[in-house]
């Protein structure tokens, strides 16, 4: 669980972290407390895993990976934990997860997301992962992004 | 355009920023650069929106709370107007338009597990369309990098 003190760091840093010499400095200043006070609790934050990482998020389509797949597939349960990892390994995959099924809509279980400079490519990697899967896989399709239609992260509600 | 140098800070900074008074320094250091040059680079870029944020990333699970996966299938005519509705929702952290019969994906973060369903529910009630949630049950990698 986090503090009040905490939570008004998370505030004052889910918009981003000011692009200044000294942000957290900036940052303190606001929240009107010593820096050095404000770099434990950041540090604190990541030993608990609160904080994963302060970094970019690239636009992938800016950077010319036009064509982002969401590649989901019915895998047998039993296999699901050995191929997950297996096709969580590949370097082209930078998103894996095992989701429960929506039935009689939705068969697919294994989600893992590909990207690439087009839909060829894509389907290049994606066919890489149906032959890793093979007899266990009973069903798959691919849905490519179109459109980001927001992108912020979390974002916690005030309170009091 | 990105040069060569815009791409070295971008394969960079997707890598952790450290906790010291003037980290642009010490990563503009490591990668030949002037602090101001990197913060100007980067500014241009999230200007650009190559960059679409820079910050900390947070784990709501750490703090409680809950990540949750979910879709709806919007007949055309109605995109926009539930796009609006479902957008408005600070519980809504990532929205993607994909192409399938469930045509809007979008993850919600929330500070209690019970935080999702309340907002699925929301969303359900104020757009009469289904919010189908695809919660992680396990998590097999993040790589979350791109080369730039």
């Amino acid at each position: 669980m986090i503090d009040e003190t905490d939570r008004q760091i998370i505030q004052a840093l889910q918009g981003g972290l000011p692009l200044v010499s000294a942000p957290y400095a900036q940052v303190a200043d606001d929240l009107g407390m010593p820096e050095a006070d404000l770099l434990e609790r950041l540090s604190a934050l990541k030993a608990r895993g609160v904080i994963r990482r302060i970094a970019a998020a690239p636009n992938h389509y800016k950077l010319g990976m036009t064509s982002n797949g969401m590649t989901v597939w019915d895998v047998e349960d039993d296999r699901i934990a050995e191929l997950g990892t297996q096709i969580g390994a590949l370097p082209f995959v930078t998103h894996c997860y095992e989701r429960p099924r929506a039935l009689p809509d939705w068969p697919f279980n294994l989600f893992a997301m590909v990207h690439g400079s087009d839909r060829d490519e894509v389907e290049e990697k994606r066919a890489e992962i149906a032959a890793i899967l093979g007899d266990a896989c009973r069903a798959k399709d691919i849905l490519y992004s179109t459109r980001i239609l927001k992108k912020t992260g979390l974002r916690l509600k005030k309170k009091g | 355009m990105l040069d060569q140098t815009d791409r070295a800070i971008l394969n960079r900074m997707q890598d952790d920023l450290p906790l010291v008074s003037h980290p642009y320094a010490t990563v503009a250091k490591e990668l030949g650069l002037s602090e101001a040059e990197l913060l100007a680079r980067l500014t241009r870029m999230t200007e650009a929106r190559v960059i679409t944020r820079f910050g900390p990333f947070f784990d709501a699970a750490a703090i409680g709370g809950a990540f949750c996966l979910c879709a709806m299938a919007v007949p055309a005519g109605e995109f926009e107007a539930v796009l609006t509705k479902v957008n408005a929702h600070p519980e809504v952290a990532h929205n993607y338009e994909r192409t399938h019969r469930l045509n809007m994906w979008f993850v919600l973060a929330t500070e209690t597990p019970e935080g999702i369903e309340a907002a699925a529910d929301a969303i359900e009630r104020e757009t009469g369309i289904e919010v189908l949630c695809f919660p992680k049950l396990q998590e097999f990698y993040i790589g979350f990098r791109v080369a730039a």
